[in-house]
């Protein structure tokens, strides 16, 4: 399929990062990309054009490469440049940073190129994905321009007119719009066609650019070193070009204007000419404070905004002219942090311009400059917040450094504002809707912005908000529709609609926090009409009847199934919002959903279109007004977040943010150094499922295989003598223990009812089928009947003790369900194939493990706010856990490593220097001889070391307190190194090999989906061959990377590539084996993923046939087995008994290719499985050397 | 020696044919059982309800979670799936196999509802198909199902596809029928240019592994051509459609028997598994040698030499047929 470049619809409604991507795919002949938040759209769609053969304006079709990193990205992008190719990239945050060393180079050798970034926050105390300039300004010193875009439409144009500027100039740009709120916000825009492309960047600049490329044919170098007598000259050589840049950014825009009608400047006053104070900002929020601008003038006040779309070189003789001279006030507004500064870039950019301006005699008189920061990681910035900086501005001292939009009652930074400040045209609708993940109310909100949107003569927004879980999130969509373009870069704060499309949510927070005087409001609720206001919270019911609300009600859900759909009720609640909106006449309304469905379902053919048209007439059948009485008639209340058990933070805290009320927590709430306490997922219920598991006593063989699988630790399993049933809850279930030796004992397997996510993992794993049942099993989902009945029982299984780790068979998945989970209630996908594994860590080595864990998937559910999962146990010993960035995680980890090792060493030391003082020769001795290989060693460590604890608070001196201090490294530790396999693979992949290579004691677990997975299923180089993946488009054409051999190759890794669903006992094995070998461990865990498009509740299923298939073999390389003489290569997967291709089929990622390219599917399958083949062969001939034959390590010798 | 034969109009070189199975699902598979001998083939079978139901699935896999997370809206490339999009795979294999193979190839459709079966055997015509095998496979179970409605909706699908394409359609039927001679009569009267026989069922056995039923299908065995062979032998003399026969092909003397039967072609997957893509090669000599070993010259000669005559009192010699049989089993294995 060939798209040639043709002329795009002119009017279109896209987000920022299409926007972008849309020119710079045009303008050049490569993209050099990585993926990573939330610029990564732009990267996808480059690779998606070229797979399709869509060329640029000048009819070549760009190479899109991806790389191991935003370091190898840049690096390319550099050689490609020096090439003389037309190169861009994609960015943002970290990756940005990475880049930073190639920039330098780019910008030193005057080299022509535009970086996009889509700007984000930088981890720091904490990750954060959203926006704010902090990685824009961190690279404001390496040479290249700046230029800022403020909307969507700015995206497109800017990174036209960046290109542009660029040729003309030679000095590289940095093209940035804020992330999220331009990146992912949808708005109308005025597309570029290919001739206005083509027109304004003139082939002439982009044949200097190449004539300037390295030929051999005219051979010179660069890249020279150079030394004191010449380098400082040489820096100062290009500064006539960073002259140049604000005329030629200048000429560019008015070339712009010319040929679109859209004019830009460097910089952009906007306000009263004679204003006395004035803002000066960058990005999106420049937009809100014109609104605020215009709404204070019109109010008699005399204020402005400065807008600054050229940052670098920073514009000094634009912005004195642009400012006006009445201005006594000015606030410079940062969207950035630099801890320790006189103040942020901006604010200190305009502030010495304007000094050196008045002290040069240029300007008469020095105004009055206060700096302030806003909007750090998307941090709302609104109109009211505006008119309390112009209020601020107002004071006769105002505060010389502020920030805006939070409570810092800390520092006492922070600027009071009014709440709400509505200065919206009237004529926009603005509507506001709640739904879960997944259930199809973002989507359906998207497909409403694009039919009300293509109308002529309206404009359209949409700007939606997801919640921090993978699974069951919340979201709320924020659309407005209006007649005149809509530049509110904030969320709708007063909707004259609101749906509410699950009942739950509305228990949980206040879903007319957005509500205003006469707001329609939409209930999905499984009750009639006539009971649905009398069952709604109290506070709500008061809101509704104070605001005159009017209230419709529909069960979605029952319309929905009788029309045959399931649960997808997002149809009938769409139809739902056009017939009571008024947004569009009613009849129209409803033919505009109903072609839109013939659009969306035509191709599944005529019944599903009329299943769906069914649906829509049934929606506006079963839809109901529900009269708003006088007076409140509930006492029901809202769910509270946590119990009121929780521990304090929690209450305080967590709890805030459960409510999506965190941004009304005060500075002085949050830990100062990004410190936060383990396990709070347990106090969240979030009752996600409708189905949960329900255990069969009677059925039950105890195999603990259930336990073992399950994703979200819902199903704790204990053995208990029968006298501890006293005082159980009726409906606690219980069954005689199936085991030898304990007569009388009981056995429990407890549902985790609130908690369960309904995935089915444990349904599919169960070897039980219950005779006559139907197909039942030990284990199956039921609908969720009584959840008080739950917690009682719940409750009561707390009360039963833990089993003794020391008595529990550690050996057999069936020991392994007695051992407690220190990994809860994640909210990671349901289903999730990683987090078994981190489970079964955790309740293997949780008590005395540290973990270094990779940026991705494992790190958000495993330590995204509000609750976190990694947890302790009932002596307060538990994994500590950090994240300390995607690409240094080996290292990171083998650092925690070398820290336990020294202080090991430092305590055995001075402990066997005190033996005297301690004077007891047993416990020293019991110590430092104990080496803690099983369990009973290790809790006789745990006690030994409690006593000697004891004994070193009685003594004094400074060896006594240096012992104490790193007493507990005496307890030996188990590090482990979690990631997945874009880290592992790709971005981590040197820092990997070197950790591997220094034969320390650290355990690596790559949880390996074969997929960047938390990014949204960019292809990594564990990608299999064929597998169609996001920067793999036309299929991934390169075999995936052997890891496990290259790791056997060292000789001294402990190498091994498991599979929980194929052989749970391996998984186990494993494991025990990797934390016992004292040297480096490499785990590999084939995890199956929604990114994979299967099923997931038949993960284990397609696990299984991974390894039976020869996709995956298991196999282990034990060195401990060389050292022994023994063959360490153990194969542990039968040969495969599957064809490759029965694997692939199950598969969408592999799916995908033969509906697009069956021939290369059909050649790519076959060799796959020649691959398979070969491999297979390679392993079974090394699992039949001597030990002789592999490589030894070196401390054998 | 004269092997060729006539099926569905088309000259074949000799009567053994590739059937519908595994073998063809590539096109490296179509070009090896062409090197190997086979005088036409039939492709895999495209069943179309599996489309649509593969459509709707990847669709949702696509939804499922879509959307539900700020960092991952979606997890595909947005590449459109439709059931063109999905047969596009097969009508591809028929268009290349086409292009790469002298020997003619028969698309073999398994369709749910008449809109699919029509429109895909167009496209199949389209792009390229000698002819067109339906594979009206209507899988047991459904208890509720009347042999009158059966046989209904086969008449229903032949008829509505041979009106829609220009090339020559077979029917691949069930053995099931309680009269499958006279349903075969219909099938040609609807616009059948031939007949294969027959159909083999899914008969699942049970993986005591996993404890599941297993849904492969087992090759079948040279016991299975004794059906088709005496329905062959029965139709013969009662139309000139083509005739297939399918099923247990196992050496060159059971294409024979089919031959001797009444069969144009002889079709076989199972024996091209078991002894390589090239034994159609092998099944060729043998039926050259026995030919010569009996002095044959053409299959004119052969074909429908056992069939049962057009005017017979069939009957009566059917009975006794069965009689001997009796007898003769008496003889081999005792009193039954």
């Amino acid at each position: 399929m060939t798209d040639t470049a043709t002329k795009p619809e002119l009017r279109q409604i896209i987000d920022g990062n299409e926007a972008a991507a849309s020119v710079a795919f045009r303008l050049n002949e490569l993209c050099s990309i990585y993926p990573i938040t939330p610029s990564s759209t732009m990267a996808e769609l480059a690779d998606e054009w070229a797979a399709r053969g869509r060329t640029n304006v000048f009819g070549v079709r760009p190479t899109v490469i991806e790389m191991q990193s935003e370091g190898g990205a840049a690096g390319a992008l550099h050689g490609a440049l020096q090439g003389g190719a037309m190169s861009t990239t994609f960015t943002a945050s970290q990756g940005l940073l990475l880049m930073i060393p190639n920039m330098y180079k780019i910008a030193g050798e005057l080299t022509s190129t535009v970086f996009h970034v889509a700007a984000r926050s930088i981890a720091a105390q904490g990750l954060s994905i959203f926006g704010d300039h902090q990685d824009v300004m961190a690279v404001r010193q390496t040479g290249f321009a700046l230029l800022g875009s403020a909307s969507v439409q700015e995206a497109h144009d800017f990174a036209a007119v960046a290109q542009l500027a660029t040729l003309r100039s030679r000095v590289p740009f940095l093209h940035f719009f804020d992330g999220f709120r331009t990146s992912h916000e949808l708005n109308t825009l005025d597309m570029l066609s290919d001739d206005d492309l083509r027109a304004l960047v003139p082939e002439e600049l982009i044949r200097e650019h190449r004539s300037r490329a390295l030929s051999p044919e005219h051979p010179y170098i660069r890249g020279t070193a150079q030394n004191p007598d010449t380098y400082f000259q040489s820096r100062e050589t290009v500064n006539p070009f960073y002259d140049k840049v604000p005329g030629i950014v200048t000429e560019a825009m008015d070339q712009f204007a010319e040929l679109t009608g859209r004019r830009y400047d460097l910089v952009e006053y906007h306000g009263d000419p004679e204003a006395d104070r004035v803002i000066v900002i960058m990005g999106s929020a420049a937009q809100t404070v014109i609104q605020a601008v215009d709404h204070l003038n019109g109010h008699g006040n005399k204020v402005g905004v400065l807008q600054v779309r050229l940052y670098r070189p920073f514009p000094v003789e634009a912005i004195l002219a642009a400012l006006p001279e009445s201005a006594t006030k000015v606030a410079v507004m940062d969207r950035t942090k630099e801890p320790g500064a006189g103040g942020e870039p901006l604010f200190l950019d305009v502030t010495s311009a304007l000094a050196e301006a008045v002290a040069s005699g240029r300007r008469a008189s020095l105004p009055r400059v206060i700096g302030g920061r806003y909007g750090l990681s998307s941090k709302e910035f609104t109109p009211g917040m505006v008119v309390g900086v112009f209020d601020e501005l107002a004071k006769p001292s105002p505060r010389p450094r502020f920030t805006v939009g939070i409570n810092d009652d800390v520092s006492m930074t922070s600027l009071d504002y009014p709440g709400w400040l509505d200065v919206e045209s009237p004529e926009t609708v603005r509507a506001v809707f709640y739904g879960i993940g997944s259930d199809g109310t973002v989507g359906a909100n998207k497909n409403t912005i694009k039919i009300l949107g293509h109308r002529e003569g309206t404009y359209a927004q949409g700007y939606f908000v997801y919640d921090s879980k993978k699974s069951g999130s919340r979201t709320v969509s924020h659309l407005r529709f209006g007649p005149k373009p809509i530049t509110a870069p904030y969320l709708i704060n007063a909707a004259g609609f609101i749906g509410v499309h699950h009942w739950s949510i509305l228990e949980r927070v206040d879903v007319l926090r957005y509500a205003r005087e006469g707001t329609v409001v939409l209930v999905n609720a499984p009750y009639p009409p006539d009971e649905l206001f009398g069952r709604l919270p109290r506070g709500m019911q008061e809101r509704l009847i104070e605001l005159n609300c009017e209230l419709w009600t529909i069960d979605a859900n029952a319309v929905a199934r009788a029309a045959g759909m399931g649960n997808r009720t997002n149809t009938v609640l769409q139809t739902c919002f056009f017939a009571i909106s008024k947004v569009l006449p009613r009849d129209d309304a409803i033919e505009q959903v109903k072609q839109s469905i013939r659009d969306t379902y035509g191709r599944r053919g005529a019944e599903v279109v009329a299943k769906n048209e069914a649906a829509v007439d049934a929606a506006v059948a079963h839809l109901h007004r529900v009269e708003v009485p006088e007076a409140p008639a509930s006492e029901v209340g809202m769910i509270a977040p946590v119990p009121a058990h929780a521990p304090e933070f929690v209450r305080d805290v967590t709890s805030v943010m459960l409510l999506d009320q965190g941004d009304s927590l005060p500075v002085s709430a949050l830990p100062v150094d990004g410190t936060y306490p383990s396990g709070t997922t347990q106090y969240e219920k979030r009752n996600i499922s409708d189905i949960i598991a329900v255990w069969d006593e009677d059925a039950c063989i105890q195999c603990g295989n259930c336990a073992f699988v399950c994703p979200h630790s819902v199903l704790r399993a204990k053995y208990y003598p029968d006298t501890a049933l006293e005082g159980a809850p009726a409906t606690f279930q219980s069954a005689d223990l199936n085991a030898a030796g304990l007569p009388g004992a009981k056995y429990t397997l407890q549902v985790y009812a609130e908690d369960c996510t309904g995935c089915g993992l444990c349904v599919e794993v169960c070897p039980v089928k219950v005779t006559d049942s139907g197909g039942r099993k030990a284990i199956n989902l039921a609908p969720v009947l009584e959840r008080d009945d739950a917690r009682e029982n719940i409750g009561f299984f707390e009360t039963i003790a833990v089993n003794n780790r020391a008595r529990v068979d550690f050996g057999t998945v069936r020991g392994v369900q007695y051992l407690e989970p220190l990994f809860e209630f994640s909210g990671a996908c349901s289903g999730c194939g990683e987090t078994p594994y981190l489970k079964l860590l955790s309740q293997l080595f949780g008590g005395r493990a540290t973990i270094a864990n990779a940026t991705g998937c494992s790190s958000i559910y495993g330590g995204n706010l509000p609750t976190t999962p990694w947890s302790s146990n009932r002596y307060g010993r538990g994994p500590a856990w950090s994240n300390s960035l995607f690409e240094d995680n080996a290292e990171f980890g083998l650092g925690l490593r070398l820290a336990a090792d020294l202080h090991e060493r430092l305590a055995r030391e001075r402990l066997e220097q005190m033996r005297a003082e301690i004077g007891d020769d047993g416990l020293v001795d019991g110590i430092l001889d104990n080496d803690q290989l099983y369990e009973s060693d290790l809790s006789a460590q745990f006690r030994a070391v409690e006593e000697l604890k004891f004994v070193l608070d009685g003594l004094e001196g400074p060896r006594a307190a240096d012992l104490r201090s790193v007493a507990d490294h005496l307890m030996r530790r188990s590090v482990w190194i979690v990631g997945g396999d874009g880290w592992a693979y790709d971005i981590g992949s040197g820092g990997l090999d070197h950790v591997l290579a220094s034969g320390r004691n650290v355990n690596v677990l790559v949880l390996d989906t074969e997929v960047y997975s938390n990014t949204g299923g960019q292809a990594s180089k564990a990608t299999p061959m064929g597998a169609v993946a996001k920067f793999a488009s036309g299929g991934k054409e390169t075999l995936s990377k052997d890891l496990a051999m290259q790791a056997i190759a060292y000789g001294n890794v402990y190498v091994a590539r498991i599979a929980m669903g194929a052989d749970p006992q391996q998984t186990l094995k494993a494991f025990r084996e990797a934390e016992a070998y004292d040297g480096p461990s490499l785990i590999l865990a084939y995890s199956h993923c929604i990114a994979h498009g299967i099923d997931m509740a038949k993960g284990l299923d397609q696990q299984y046939l991974a390894v039976n298939s020869g996709h995956w073999p298991l196999m282990r390389f034990n060195p401990v087995l060389r050292m022994q003489g023994r063959n360490p290569f153990l194969l542990d997967s039968p040969r495969p008994r599957f064809p490759l291709r029965a694997y692939h089929d199950n598969e969408l990622r592999f799916r995908m290719l033969k509906s697009t390219d069956p021939e290369g599917a059909e050649r790519m399958v076959e060799y796959g499985q020649m691959q398979v083949n070969r491999r297979w062969a390679d392993y079974e001939q090394m699992s039949n050397r001597t030990a002789a034959e592999f490589a030894a390590d070196a401390k054998e010798s | 020696m004269d092997l060729t034969t006539r099926y569905l109009g088309l000259e074949l070189e000799h009567p053994v044919v590739a059937s519908a199975g595994p073998l063809s699902q590539t096109l490296a598979g179509v070009e090896a059982l062409a090197e190997g001998g086979a005088s036409a083939i039939v492709l895999y079978s495209l069943f179309e309800e599996q489309l649509r139901a593969e459509v709707a699935r990847d669709e949702q896999l696509i939804e499922v979670q879509s959307n539900a997370f700020a960092e991952a809206l979606d997890y595909f490339p947005t590449a459109p799936i439709t059931t063109k999009s999905a047969a596009y795979s097969y009508l591809s294999l028929i268009e290349r196999s086409v292009k790469a193979v002298d020997v003619p190839i028969i698309a073999s459709l398994n369709g749910a509802d008449l809109g699919g079966w029509v429109e895909f055997s167009r496209e199949a015509a389209d792009a390229g198909a000698s002819a067109i095998e339906l594979n009206i496979y209507l899988v047991p179970g459904d208890v509720m199902m009347t042999g009158d409605l059966v046989e209904k909706r086969h008449l229903e699908i032949v008829s509505a596809v041979s009106d829609a394409v220009s090339i020559p359609v077979s029917v691949k039927l069930s053995p099931y029928f309680s009269s499958v001679g006279n349903v075969a009569l219909q099938l040609v009267d609807a616009g059948a240019a031939g007949l294969v026989m027959f159909n083999r069922f899914l008969n699942p056995d049970v993986d005591i592994e996993t404890l599941n039923t297993d849904a492969e299908f087992e090759l079948s065995t040279p016991q299975e051509g004794r059906l088709p062979r005496t329905w062959i032998a029965s139709l013969r003399n009662h139309t000139t459609a083509s005739l297939a026969g399918s099923s247990g092909v196992e050496s060159s003397d059971d294409v024979v028997k089919y031959l001797l039967s009444g069969a144009d072609v002889v079709m076989t997957t199972a024996a091209l598994i078991r002894h390589g893509r090239s034994y159609s090669r092998e099944l060729v000599g043998g039926l050259q040698s026995w030919m010569v070993r009996k002095g044959f010259v053409s299959l004119g000669q052969v074909r429908g030499m056992l069939a049962v005559p057009p005017v017979w009192e069939g009957e009566t010699v059917r009975r006794g047929g069965y009689v001997s049989a009796i007898q003769a089993a008496k003889a081999r294995y005792g009193a039954l």
